[in-house]
């Protein structure tokens, strides 16, 4: 097992927690607040293969595990690492010292069910009740509010905090009179009643945003740039929004993947791009930005029949932004030459650690409130240092 | 029986009340649901293709041209492209459009529910091109023959369909040591077998392994789809077909059951055996009580259902009254929030409207949320108010409902249709609030958003 050196990972949570971080319990105000800091949490569903994003190229199993799948471009990041030839903006982010890369990940679901492993993803425990974002955000005074980019509120972000959805629409707004009656009727009904004064607030932040605004192409291309555009713009808007989460799906490649070209890279791309717009559009706000990008599980080492992966288990997380101390690799790496059930990439990491890790340093949550509420499955170290 | 149960009936298991319909059932709703059950309809309309002929037309107009495009010997490229883009788009068109003009218009509103239920179940999405032409035939096909026949048959039909082998990539899996594997070192793809475990059968905590997963993925092995490159006989083109040659040869052991025999028989035995086990019927009455009843439905209802799955050996017909007749199927309060297709299709039916543009339906189902046979994952559409009822999905349904009402105008006569169309579920102070509106088309929307028109 390889430990990155760059890294030191936190010797236990407990001596964190007399640390001067820990001094705030909940309810009092931190040395750094969530409020003045933006945190956008992109959700890759279908399972990403992180193998495919970062090319664990010096392995010497890796071209006759992967065969057909192998990639020979890419950027180097150096340990044996590239980061795949479509991802320019993320290889951008890298010479900018902007990007952390953890390979190895996994979160404490340990199947092969998107589903579940989205949930768990999500809700950072085995037991599904709500999203740990919403629990961390329950821990901050002020709160900054949340929104998910779409019609529904994600689980991550579900629970007792305000969240709210918000997309671009295609039809003019009703009147102030209509919704201000409809709130009346909703009287009885507190649900809906909650809901849709959530959805006027947020309605009023992105002012006349609407699709014809959004532009972006066709295929995955066009889905991912409209929703990293309305992050962005939310985000960038006078009382905007301080959390967003984005999903971006289909990642789920089971058949003719392809290497340097084909789906998985076009796919790739999009997501590329993607960020880049997110990036160009938080523009001033982008130094106090911090971007984790994370999928359930990853894929297979080995090609299938088809050309494709079928579901694994550890994967590749991404910690980007003008936030962020990056430039590096953390955590451990298995290596290729052992694979978990003689299939998968060992989890060698823990993706709640890395979770764990950003709202600490980022939102300047105590590791043992973090612990306590938002990955009680999970309590422990973390990393350290990821966020400047 | 009271006309509140048949107001429930008409939008908990219906597709939503026309006026007048209220009326002519009168207080008979249990009764007019009942009498639904084994009363399939089949969706009419132009240029429907079968599977089959989707398949031909994909590979005889769209490929071609696509290659066409790809070698760079087409004239007039950007026309090209559109043109592709509108052939896929044929295809899903006219099934969408057949079947939600049937749901309009449809006097048995359950069987529609209940077709829906099962194609969601079995959901096959349009993710790629082929995809795009196939989805919508598998409804047809597999779901419509054996929605009120037996569970299995049902199962057999939906995971042996040419859009679901495409769709979970059977029909590229290849057992490793079969001829085809050894040759062209081809192997598996568990795809499918992983998903008829876990979102068709026995359900994720069913009790399976993932030695069960590769079991079954090999049993599925050699079920693809008949194709002139793999020298299949001419009426095996574009067909469900069983090759041999890529089947991996010999028994399997699936759930502790040894499974052999003819190497043809090898997976609908074992499929059989899944719709057997008693983990399906607790799956599929969970799913049924959670998509007709409640969000969170009570143990009662779960164990009627399952009671009814099991002892009727999984004959739909049964376990279709089971859940109309359910411990809390009446239940006065409404616990579900409509799915945007539920809420559309209840909207134009509220308003008797004429029948629907394609591109103004497409366009209002895409804004709503849910275009037909486009569903995110092999989970089908989610089924709760958590999912369906963010407040961006409001907004989204105020917005349409606006728009509608300003469209009718002042025809819509909004205090007279809403105790037509919702009955005894009309509340006071939604007929209050309508009778206070400052114009017809304000009425119109508050009654279309109002919490007993967004709930069933």
């Amino acid at each position: 097992m390889t430990r990155f050196p760059l890294h030191r990972r936190a010797l236990m949570t407990g001596a964190l927690a007399t640390g001067a971080l820990a001094l705030g319990g909940p309810g009092i105000a931190h040395a750094r607040t969530a409020s003045d800091r933006k945190l956008v949490v992109v959700i890759l569903r279908g399972a990403m293969d992180g193998l495919a994003a970062l090319i664990p190229a010096g392995e010497a199993r890796y071209r006759e595990l992967r065969r057909d799948l192998a990639i020979s471009g890419g950027f180097d990041v150096g340990q044996g690492f590239r980061l795949h030839p479509r991802l320019t903006n993320l290889y951008r982010a890298w010479g900018d010292n902007e990007l952390v890369l953890l390979p190895a990940t996994a979160t404490g679901y340990r199947e092969r069910s998107h589903f579940d492993g989205q949930d768990y993803l999500e809700a950072g425990t085995a037991v599904i009740r709500d999203g740990w974002l919403n629990r961390a955000l329950q821990l901050t005074r002020p709160n900054p509010s949340a929104v998910g980019i779409g019609q529904t509120v994600p689980l991550i972000l579900r629970g007792n905090a305000a969240a709210t959805s918000w997309s671009p629409g295609v039809l003019p707004d009703p009147s102030d009179d209509t919704i201000s009656r409809l709130i009346d009727l909703y009287a009885g009904d507190p649900r809906l009643a909650e809901t849709l004064a959530m959805a006027v607030e947020t309605d009023a932040i992105a002012g006349g945003m609407s699709m014809a605004g959004m532009g972006g192409g066709s295929g995955p291309g066009q889905a991912y740039v409209q929703t990293a555009r309305a992050a962005a713009n939310l985000l960038a808007a006078p009382d905007g929004p301080g959390l967003a989460v984005m999903s971006l799906d289909g990642w789920d490649t089971h058949v003719r993947q392809g290497s340097d070209e084909g789906q998985l890279a076009n796919r790739l791309g999009a997501l590329d791009e993607a960020l880049g717009i997110l990036r160009d559009g938080l523009a001033a706000h982008w130094p106090r930005t911090a971007v984790l990008m994370v999928t359930e599980f990853g894929r297979t080492v080995r090609a299938n029949g088809s050309g494709g992966t079928d579901h694994g288990t550890a994967g590749t997380a991404f910690l980007l932004g003008g936030a962020v101390r990056g430039g590096r690799l953390i955590g451990d790496w298995p290596g290729l030459g052992t694979l978990h059930e003689d299939r998968d990439l060992i989890p060698a990491n823990r993706t709640e650690d890395l979770f764990r890790t950003v709202l600490a340093e980022h939102w300047g949550l105590a590791r043992s409130d973090l612990d306590r509420h938002v990955f009680p499955d999970q309590p422990g170290a973390g990393f350290e240092g990821l966020i400047g | 029986m009271s006309r509140l149960d048949t107001a429930i009936a008409l939008t908990r298991f219906g597709v939503g009340a026309r006026p007048g319909e209220m009326d002519r059932i009168g207080s008979a709703g249990r009764d007019w649901l009942r009498e639904q059950i084994g009363q399939v309809e089949t969706p009419q309309g132009r240029d429907l293709r079968t599977s089959r002929e989707a398949i031909l037309y994909f590979r005889e107009e769209y490929q071609p041209r696509l290659a066409a495009l790809q070698d760079g010997t087409t004239e007039d490229p950007e026309r090209a492209r559109t043109e592709l883009g509108r052939l896929l788009r044929s295809g899903s068109a006219a099934a969408i459009l057949a079947r939600t003009q049937l749901a309009l218009t449809t006097e048995a509103g359950f069987v529609e529910r209940w077709v829906r239920f099962w194609s969601n179940h079995f959901s096959v999405s349009m993710t790629s091109p082929p995809m795009a032409l196939l989805a919508p035939t598998l409804e047809m096909e597999a779901i419509r023959p054996h929605a009120f026949g037996r569970f299995e048959d049902l199962l057999l039909a939906a995971e042996l369909h040419p859009a679901m082998l495409f769709y979970l990539d059977n029909a590229s899996s290849v057992g490793p040591t079969s001829r085809a594997g050894r040759r062209r070192g081809r192997g598996l793809n568990e795809n499918l077998a992983r998903e008829t475990l876990e979102l068709h059968t026995l359900g994720v905590d069913g009790g399976y392994s993932q030695d069960d997963i590769v079991a079954l993925a090999r049993l599925l092995t050699g079920w693809t789809i008949g194709n002139e490159r793999l020298r299949h006989r001419s009426n095996q083109i574009g067909r469900t077909v069983f090759d041999e040659r890529i089947h991996e040869p010999g028994a399997q052991t699936l759930l502790g059951e040894r499974i052999s025999g003819a190497a043809e028989d090898k997976a609908p035995t074992a499929l059989r055996q899944l719709a057997r086990h008693p983990s399906t019927a607790q799956f599929v009455a969970t799913k049924l009580a959670r998509h007709f009843i409640a969000d969170h439905p009570d143990a009662a209802d779960i164990a009627h259902i399952a009671q009814a799955f099991i002892d009727s050996d999984g004959d739909l017909a049964q376990v279709a009254n089971a859940v109309i007749t359910a411990p809390g199927a009446f239940q006065p309060d409404p616990q579900k929030f409509k799915t945007p297709e539920e809420y559309l299709v209840s909207t134009v039916r509220a308003l008797n409207l004429p029948r629907l543009q394609m591109r103004a339906l497409r366009a209002s189902l895409a804004a709503l949320g849910q275009v037909p046979f486009r569903a995110p994952s092999p989970a089908g559409w989610p089924d709760t108010e958590a999912e369906w009822g963010g407040p961006d999905a409001l907004m989204k349904r105020l917005d349409f409902a606006n728009e509608l009402a300003r469209r009718v105008g002042a025809s819509a006569r909004p205090r007279e249709r809403a105790p037509e169309i919702l009955g005894p579920r009309l509340e006071g102070a939604t007929a209050l609030a309508i009778a206070r509106s400052e114009s017809a088309e304000q009425g119109l929307t508050l009654l279309l958003m109002s919490p007993e028109f967004l709930r069933r």
